[in-house]
């Protein structure tokens, strides 16, 4: 009776144990360079064991295997530390606003914060007085007319790009495009050139809707638009085979196959905006008191509440501030979030 | 048997002509199409409108002066105005280009990895980290970069100007450091890596599979087949990536104004501390502004809104036929 042999499973082009001890020495050798040239030369702070590191790491790597394995190797070993080098630049800065708002931004969260306004207090007051109730307020009253502006809108130059198609298409896709690059100070202007002086002649949270909703219309299109032609056509040519009209077919067959889709498009938007700055500036007044008509009187906003504490120069006022990003940066995380979850709840059916 | 007389139904009336429903929901989409067209359109005409008597008044100085000032009596009417863009748009253009080129190669090489190199759960990590940093407000951008990032720019300045001093650039006969167009130009870097990082995400993902299966079979290594396949394909698109980058950098108002110190000087010196921005003058000089005032800088939001569109034109031209001939 014979034993049956499996052979093992090899991985022959997964990096040997002596390669991976070489790769670890190496690595070594330049943290170890890096200290020795920081302590014996003038260059110093953390910028200057970053570099170090790196150039001695590339040269390490790069003329080891250049002579093991000639100059094409060196390059891409060289190319292989650069290429490190550019992922880990552009996580640095996040991870570093993250770890600064939370560590200026928690001294200064306190649950009276969420339950007063600034009617009573100034930024430089200590901490305990006033709180950002009216900006919290008012950044949602803000979102939320922009969002019944700016959906429908946006909604429907989507469908008009997939589904109509007719002459305009290629002029509305380019023209969609060139305005999510508009500015946002320029949205403001244009709200106070065409609406504010001529007709309504006061600041009010409507005015900075308005602008608010010019800069979240081409993020609802072009995002509504992706989702819309990632529908497959089979569904619209079944509906027009069953009878149905193109209303009936995209309102009972399209948007619904889309929904989830559409959802992250107008979460997305509201990401975008919610931390918009510059047109709140110019529309708005920022009041400091809870203010829950948007059509008339000044409207605080949490953008305007952190601009204003930050210009205020104090301690007190820039604690206000980070806590203020705080909030506002949490905002848009959690919308952030909720957007990954519905697009990946579309992508798992 | 009686034989019944044959009824022949009328034959249904066959017709292209729309359905009533059908031409309501037609006419609905179209013209929420349509309205977002006019909406620029209706941009344009506005700020033209406010700012047209200004920029008759100054002609083509309006970009080629760059002094800006004006004096009213005490009834508030104009007795002299001078409005001259030239040094705000020097300063927006230098902080852009400044960076573009630091942001440019940070986020092709993030790309790259992101593509050939990262492993896939590290590469689903930091591509939600990316796409979260894009969705982050301007102002923390701003208030970060000021508090945060600005002591330690300004010592690199330090470095670039006593390194190379030499070369015209970074050079300069003040020594002042602080909120100079190059901390703006890294804030700003800082801002549009994620755009033209995605950008370039994309052009690279669309590379022809099978041409880099056959650089790898003829035995290239992963530098060489990038070489040889991946950035003659994405070359155009990333440019386009790059520019649509300047475009947003351009445009960018909170985060440049808390970070750059805005002096009505033409300043192609990039360390000193002395910048402009056209973005960073609205809001600055916004506050206690004239009405006459007001409409010079509805022109300059003019100005502002002409060059974004330009740039942003261009820049998705490039990459929409990029990504056409990719496949």
């Amino acid at each position: 009776m014979s034993t049956t042999v499996t052979a093992i499973p090899t991985k022959p082009w997964q990096a040997s144990r002596r390669e991976r001890a070489i790769d670890s020495g190496i690595f070594l050798a330049a943290i170890t360079t890096s200290f020795v040239v920081v302590a014996l030369t003038p260059m110093k702070g953390k910028l200057a064991y970053f570099a170090i590191f790196f150039l001695a790491y590339a040269l390490l790597t790069s003329t080891l295997k250049g002579s093991q394995r000639g100059s094409a190797a060196a390059k891409d070993a060289l190319v292989n530390s650069l290429v490190a080098i550019g992922a880990i630049v552009t996580v640095i800065p996040v991870i570093s606003i993250l770890a600064t708002v939370l560590k200026n931004g928690l001294p200064g969260i306190s649950l009276g914060l969420f339950t007063h306004d600034m009617a009573l207090a100034t930024p430089t007051d200590p901490l305990n007085n006033g709180g950002l109730l009216h900006a919290i307020t008012g950044t949602l009253t803000l979102v939320a007319i922009a969002l019944v502006l700016s959906v429908p809108v946006g909604i429907l130059t989507a469908l008009y790009l997939t589904e109509i198609k007719g002459r305009f298409t290629n002029p509305i896709r380019f023209l969609v495009q060139a305005m999510s690059g508009v500015p946002s100070i320029v949205a403001g202007l244009f709200i106070l050139s065409s609406v504010l002086y001529p007709i309504t002649k006061a600041y009010s949270g409507l005015m900075g809707s308005l602008a608010l909703t010019i800069l979240m219309i081409p993020t609802i299109a072009r995002t509504s638009e992706e989702v819309l032609n990632l529908i497959p056509n089979d569904l619209r040519e079944a509906g027009t085979a069953l009878g149905g009209t193109q209303w009936r077919t995209v309102a009972m067959i399209v948007l619904p196959a889309a929904k989830s889709g559409l959802v992250t498009a107008i979460i997305l938007g509201v990401a975008r905006i919610a931390g918009e700055t510059a047109p709140i500036l110019l529309l708005t007044g920022g009041g400091d008191k809870v203010n829950p008509n948007a059509f008339s009187g000044p409207m605080g906003s949490l953008p305007y509440y952190i601009w204003k504490s930050f210009n205020a120069g104090s301690p007190e006022a820039i604690t206000r501030a980070w806590a203020g990003l705080l909030v506002l940066v949490g905002l848009v995380l959690i919308l952030f979030t909720l957007a990954r979850f519905f697009g990946s709840r579309k992508a798992a059916k | 048997m009686s034989v019944q007389e044959l009824v022949i139904p009328k034959p249904r009336e066959i017709t292209t002509e729309p359905r009533f429903s059908d031409k309501v929901f037609r006419g609905v989409v179209t013209t929420g199409g349509l309205s977002s067209l006019l909406l620029l359109g209706l941009i344009a005409l506005f700020l033209g409108y406010r700012g047209f008597e200004v920029l008759r008044e100054e002609g083509i100085g309006f970009i080629t002066h760059s002094d800006w000032s004006i004096s009213t009596d005490d009834a508030g009417n104009v007795l002299e105005s001078h409005f001259g863009l030239a040094a705000m748009l020097v300063g927006t253009i230098l902080c852009s280009l400044i960076a573009v080129v630091i942001a440019l190669p940070i986020s092709v090489f993030c790309a790259l990895f992101l593509n050939f190199y990262a492993p896939g759960w590290l590469k689903k990590i930091m591509v939600t980290i990316i796409d979260m940093m894009a969705a982050f407000p301007s102002i923390l951008f701003g208030i970060w970069g000021f508090l945060v990032l600005m002591p330690s720019v300004e010592y690199w300045a330090k470095l670039l100007h006593r390194y190379l001093g030499f070369v015209p650039v970074f050079d300069m006969q003040v020594p002042v450091y602080t909120r100079s167009p190059f901390v703006a130009g890294v804030v700003l870097a800082i801002m549009i890596i994620p755009i033209i990082t995605s950008v370039s995400r994309e052009i690279f993902s669309q590379a022809p599979l099978d041409r880099i299966q056959a650089a790898y079979a003829l035995g290239a290594t992963r530098w060489a087949m990038i070489k040889a396949v991946v950035i003659p394909h994405g070359r155009s698109g990333v440019i386009g990536g790059a520019m649509l980058g300047l475009g947003r950098a351009m445009g960018e108002t909170v985060a440049v104004f808390t970070v750059l110190n805005i002096v009505f000087q033409i300043n192609w010196q990039m360390l000193l501390g002395a910048g402009g921005n056209v973005a960073s003058l609205i809001i600055l000089k916004f506050g206690d502004a004239s009405p006459y005032e007001i409409k010079a800088l509805m022109a300059a939001g003019l100005v502002l809104f002409a060059l974004t569109l330009i740039v942003n034109g261009f820049a998705n031209l490039i990459v929409k036929t990029t990504g056409k001939s990719g496949r």
